[in-house]
């Protein structure tokens, strides 16, 4: 089972990595990489997904009679951009965060919000 | 020209987002966004049209042959959804004018049009398409720019909002892809219809399970679903008003319109609730979110964020509907899905009112509201009503169609389950009557002065300016959707001949 499913035990190890990530970190640039080791394993997972044995890249060429599968490689390739996408804005927003609190972590910024609202 | 229909509803709004970009001027950008917005309304209105009689539309994008193109696919299940995004977009431009040139700093406005033009794209793709992947895709678009806008709220604990949002988000958007990943690899296909006569050949397969699984609880981020809901407080109370009206009156009910669409037509009825216990797990977690969202919602000392927990209940009580999975519970989640977003609509509408007249939203600065503004507040009252269910208003309309189901399927625990969260909807409603009208109102230039400063304090760079009016262009909405909630009560027949259309289509096993 796990010698002939490696590839999947891999990619999950790598997804709870990124998700433990996600959830243990207060720092958000952190949670941010977190988010990415999460996707990307599931980027993997598709990726894995699409091959075939013995296939060979899907260019059509002569003499080649299997190709792996193309369709989840051009799925990934729009999630990518996605992924790209997130990381960026969230990236933003980190740095408006900093910005605003003067830190990037998410408890001293509760905190301070926390600490302000005490005053009033 | 109107068998492009299909793809105008998601090219308008897309297209507007790239001019609001080019444009290069606020006005222009707030003009865009009501063509987009007026646009989509009229295409909506003329896909219902078309489809009323029980027919359904299929669209081949650009011309490719579903299953390998990729399809969108109109019924009586979306046209709902797809009317309830253009009122309120509709809307939104409308009450958007005045509110956002107070709220949002004049060089982001031309970008705030531009998002918002994106989330239109992302709500309308997510109700139209008939590809598991394109929904993805359109659900991670309309994230996206939500994350953007509620950044763009005038508190800096806004961006923090957004920040949370965003990491929830994402991981929920990618548990939907590892779904559909799952499911891919086990039939070969992403075509919702292709999938549904596929995947019947192999159920009880553990991938499938594991696809339904991960599918499900992905959307139930989006849907806030009771204990996947900790993004929502936060992020509808910090975003800028409009944003707000648009998130909770038809934000989460496009991903429960997405859930009920892979829960019946694609899987199928089998499947999900008889082979998995989804349904009843849908039941317990939507009866937690009715007590819980009710019961903290009680406790909350700001208006808009007493609201946002009033919907984390409002939500439990549709996916209860839709966990019953019979014809008239579907028909019931329908009903609320358009009551809820009417009446949440209204409410906060009002609450960007206040903000602009009060500078806060918080209950304390509400004291007094009746004799001081008495067309708010009335409105208040009277979508405060409908949260609770009292005749006749458009509330009291959908918790009677629930309330008929559950008995129909004797689920006697849940119905007093739902009238309990009603008792607590009674609190808390109540407790912003009392203080509107029954509290004396402190002096209004002094509290005024001091909640500017405090503004100023927070750094933010959007200040909210007091006015001592209300522009028409933002009462108008407020008066419209609060009449419009009680209007639903009394001659309930368009919501429910809309609902019932939904739930024959979803549970009379249609095509997807």
């Amino acid at each position: 089972m796990i010698a002939t499913h490696y590839t999947y035990w891999i990619i999950f190890a790598l997804m709870m990595i990124g998700l433990y990530a996600v959830m243990s970190h207060g720092n958000l640039v952190k949670k941010l990489i977190g988010l990415n080791i999460f996707q990307v394993a599931v980027f993997m997972f598709f990726i894995s997904l699409g091959r075939v044995d013995g296939g060979s890249p899907p260019i059509i060429t002569e003499g080649i009679e299997v190709y792996s599968h193309p369709l989840p490689h051009v799925l990934i390739l729009t999630a990518i951009v996605v992924g790209v996408a997130t990381t960026s804005v969230g990236v933003a927003i980190a740095i408006r965060i900093y910005e605003a609190y003067g830190t990037v972590e998410e408890d001293n910024a509760l905190a301070r919000d926390a600490a302000e609202e005490g005053t009033q | 020209m109107t068998s492009q229909l299909p793809a105008l509803q998601v090219v308008v709004p897309l297209v507007c987002a790239a001019g609001c970009v080019l444009l290069r001027s606020a006005f222009g950008a707030w003009l865009l966004f009501s063509v987009a917005a007026t646009a989509s309304l009229l295409t909506a209105v003329a896909l219902t049209v078309q489809v009323w009689d029980g027919d359904v539309i299929r669209y081949e994008m650009g011309g490719w042959p579903a299953p390998a193109g990729i399809e969108l696919v109109i019924d009586q299940a979306n046209v709902v959804v797809l009317l309830l995004l253009g009122v309120i977009a509709v809307i939104a431009a409308a009450y958007g004018r005045r509110s956002i040139e107070l709220e949002v700093p004049l060089r982001r406005i031309r970008m705030f049009y531009a998002a918002m033009c994106l989330l239109l794209t992302g709500l309308f793709g997510i109700t139209v398409t008939g590809d598991a992947f394109n929904l993805f895709v359109f659900l991670e678009i309309s994230s996206l720019s939500s994350y953007a806008l509620i950044a763009l709220g005038r508190r800096r604990r806004a961006l923090l909002a957004a920040f949370q949002y965003l990491v929830i988000g994402t991981v929920g958007g990618t548990f939907l892809l590892i779904g559909v990943g799952l499911a891919f690899a086990v039939t070969g296909t992403l075509n919702m219809a292709d999938l549904a006569d596929r995947l019947p050949a192999v159920a009880g397969n553990r991938a499938v399970t594991g696809a339904v699984v991960f599918i499900f609880v992905g959307l139930a981020i989006k849907m806030a679903v009771f204990p996947l809901h900790a993004w929502l407080p936060g992020a509808y109370s910090e975003a800028p008003s409009v944003v707000s009206i648009v998130l909770a009156a038809v934000g989460t009910k496009v991903a429960i319109y997405a859930f009920a669409r892979f829960a019946f037509t694609v899987f199928g009825i089998d499947v999900v609730f008889t082979d998995l216990p989804i349904g009843e797990a849908i039941l317990v977690v939507g009866s937690l979110a009715m007590l819980a969202g009710a019961g903290v919602a009680c406790f909350q000392q700001d208006f808009k964020r007493l609201l946002a927990w009033s919907s984390i209940g409002q939500v439990g009580m549709i996916v209860t509907g839709i966990g019953l999975a019979t014809a008239s519970g579907v028909s019931a989640a329908y009903l609320h899905i358009i009551n809820h977003a009417v009446i949440k609509g209204a409410l906060f509408a009002a609450a960007g009112i206040l903000l602009i007249r009060l500078g806060s939203t918080s209950l304390e600065s509400m004291a007094g509201l009746g004799r001081r503004m008495p067309l708010t507040f009335g409105a208040v009252v009277i979508a405060g009503l409908g949260l609770i269910g009292v005749p006749p208003t458009a509330g009291f309309a959908s918790k009677w169609a629930l309330a008929s189901a559950l008995v129909e399927d004797d689920r006697w625990l849940i119905l007093i389950v739902m009238l309990a969260s009603s008792l607590l909807a009674m609190v808390y409603v109540g407790r912003i009557v009392e203080v509107g009208w029954f509290r004396a109102p402190a002096d209004l230039d002094e509290r005024t002065a001091e909640n500017v400063d405090q503004a100023t304090a927070a750094a933010n760079p959007g200040v909210v300016r007091v006015r001592e009016q209300t522009s028409v262009l933002m009462a108008g909405p407020v008066a419209l959707l609060a009449v419009a909630s009680v209007y639903f009560g009394i001659d309930a027949s368009l919501p429910s001949s809309l609902a019932d259309g939904a739930a024959r289509i979803l549970t009379g096993g249609g095509a997807p």
